[in-house]
């Protein structure tokens, strides 16, 4: 799912209304300097990364965040940009195994990392257990914070099940038990403003074999 | 955020001396904090060292008891060390109430100490700040000071430092190791680590320029209970308003540091003394010549009130 409606997009329409807000913006004495700084190459580099089985390699600005790399360049829009700041976890993809938050890594940073997003744990006819658990408990109304969420909750039982530590785990000296407290703590880096976190903790319950 | 160019590091040495001769060069592992503040332009830098590749993700035994902490070690690594689970679980304790799990998954040993401040004013480029824009003022002070320092501030700046783990390994006693760019190497004790704002509040820690942090070494095992108690207006994901690190032997005797509170993990070793006269005298002592604003007079009460319970739990 990486097109948008037919030939013109929803994101063909905002780049457009951008270019347009940019150069009434730029028509003002002021921007003149911006606009000559912005006319040299920002620096480059190359990186090959594994996204969802698929070698990839790219050229890119050094800036580009993980997330607008695999949003922009590769197209997978699954992944989504929330707060950009590692607050709200929309944009959470598992690279080697491990959530991160992809708007706080650099793409030339994961040399032969590989990534996984949404699009990589399932696909709409052969959904991941977790996807499918989501569907099942309604876990989400607007949809947005929903990749986030479902690649946090399927690396957060890996995580349980490897013994990490959380901050409910009432003796740390010990492995930490799969409840739903424990996968609630975890969950905390996750947002969701329509609030379904209730049906989210049950989707997880339910894939972890647990009562929720 | 401003252009810059990006080379991965051969050594750590080539890094620190990297850093050193290239104006406008830092260093860059988990990225967690100076990306954030790339993407404000609160920082600027204009050439990136990435240190990932450099090892020092290893978590050793030193002979005669203790661990060394390798820089890039990763905050859920660390929680997660059987070691640090057993012999420092105030350690454990500390990282996990920090940050987010996505977060611990990527931040480092030293980039967890060199984190900046959480101060929303140095996070408003808009409002004077003399750490952000030394000379520029401080909008902290007579502003909102909720969240902000009561002890150890200045009348410069009144930031705290917004590390759980740092106030852990205060009270573990801890040294920061680190390599010059001339490749010579030395152990800082973290007591010295962070330094107080004074006038100078853009300076917050003793490295020198280029200085890299390779490694963080606990001594061997101080027994007793383990305790890290944080308190914040949520449950989970949150800076502390006041959090406590203990390490409180069978007798009552033992060590305590606060976040929170002030520019650095904050603990004085005659505070510890008065361990067995409970959380009053301890309190007081800590807090001797503590200069709250209105709106975070309350920590001196609430951190009080933490240390009581603190006790009250390692006597349980």
């Amino acid at each position: 799912m990486t097109e948008g409606y037919g030939a013109i997009s929803r994101r063909d329409v905002l780049k457009t209304s951008a270019t347009g807000a940019a150069i009434a913006g730029s028509l003002g004495p002021g921007n003149v300097a911006m606009a000559q700084a912005q006319t040299a190459a920002p620096p480059h580099a190359a990186v090959s990364l594994k996204i969802n089985g698929k070698a990839t390699r790219l050229e890119l600005d050094t800036r580009t965040t993980l997330l607008d790399a695999l949003r922009e360049h590769v197209k997978l829009t699954g992944t989504k940009k929330g707060c950009d700041h590692g607050q709200c976890g929309a944009c959470t993809v598992i690279v080697n195994g491990r959530r991160i938050n992809s708007c706080l890594t650099l793409a030339v940073m994961h040399e032969g990392d590989e990534v996984t997003t949404i699009e990589g744990l399932g696909s709409p006819d052969n959904l991941h257990p977790m996807q499918a658990a989501f569907v099942e408990h309604d876990g989400y109304q607007c949809g947005y914070c929903t990749p986030g969420q479902i690649c946090s909750a399927v690396a957060v039982l890996e995580e349980i099940r490897a013994g990490v530590p959380s901050h409910v785990t009432a003796d740390v000296s010990k492995p930490s038990p799969m409840t739903t407290t424990e996968m609630r703590e975890r969950m905390s880096g996750n947002i969701c403003r329509c609030g379904a976190y209730s049906n989210i903790a049950e989707a997880m319950a339910q894939v972890a074999g647990v009562k929720a | 955020m401003r252009p810059f160019t990006y080379e991965r590091a051969t050594s750590a040495q080539d890094a620190a001396a990297k850093v050193a001769a290239t104006p406008g060069a830092r260093f860059i592992a988990g990225g967690t904090n100076l990306l954030d503040l790339m993407k404000l332009e609160i920082e600027t830098p204009t050439h990136l060292i990435d240190v990932n590749g450099l090892g020092m993700d290893k978590i050793e035994a030193i002979d005669g008891g203790g661990l060394r902490i390798g820089a890039l070690v990763r905050n859920t690594d660390l929680a997660a060390d059987a070691r640090v689970r057993k012999d420092y679980g105030v350690l454990t304790r500390a990282l996990v109430a920090g940050a987010s799990g996505q977060l611990r998954n990527k931040a480092t040993t030293a980039g967890n100490l060199l984190q900046r401040t959480r101060c929303p004013y140095f996070y408003d480029v808009n409002m004077p700040c003399n750490k952000r824009k030394p000379g520029s003022g401080c909008a902290a002070i007579g502003g909102f000071s909720r969240p902000l320092g009561v002890i150890g501030t200045s009348d410069a700046c009144i930031a705290t430092h917004p590390s759980d783990m740092a106030v852990a390994m205060r009270v573990l006693d801890a040294s920061v190791e680190t390599i010059r760019p001339d490749g010579t190497t030395r152990a800082i004790p973290i007591a010295d680590f962070h330094t107080l704002p004074g006038q100078t509040p853009h300076v917050e820690t003793a490295l020198e320029k280029g200085e890299m942090i390779i490694s963080v070494a606990l001594p061997k095992p101080k027994g007793g209970t383990h305790i890290y108690r944080k308190v914040r207006d949520r449950a989970s994901y949150a800076f502390a308003l006041v959090s406590v690190a203990a390490v409180i032997g069978k007798d009552g005797k033992g060590a305590v540091a606060l976040g929170g509170v002030a520019p650095k993990p904050w603990r004085v070793e005659e505070a510890d003394a008065l361990l067995p006269k409970g959380s009053k005298a301890v309190a007081e002592r800590l807090f001797a010549g503590a200069t709250p604003r209105e709106d975070n007079a309350f920590k001196l009460t609430l951190a009080q009130r933490t240390i009581a319970a603190v006790l009250a739990e390692a006597k349980a």
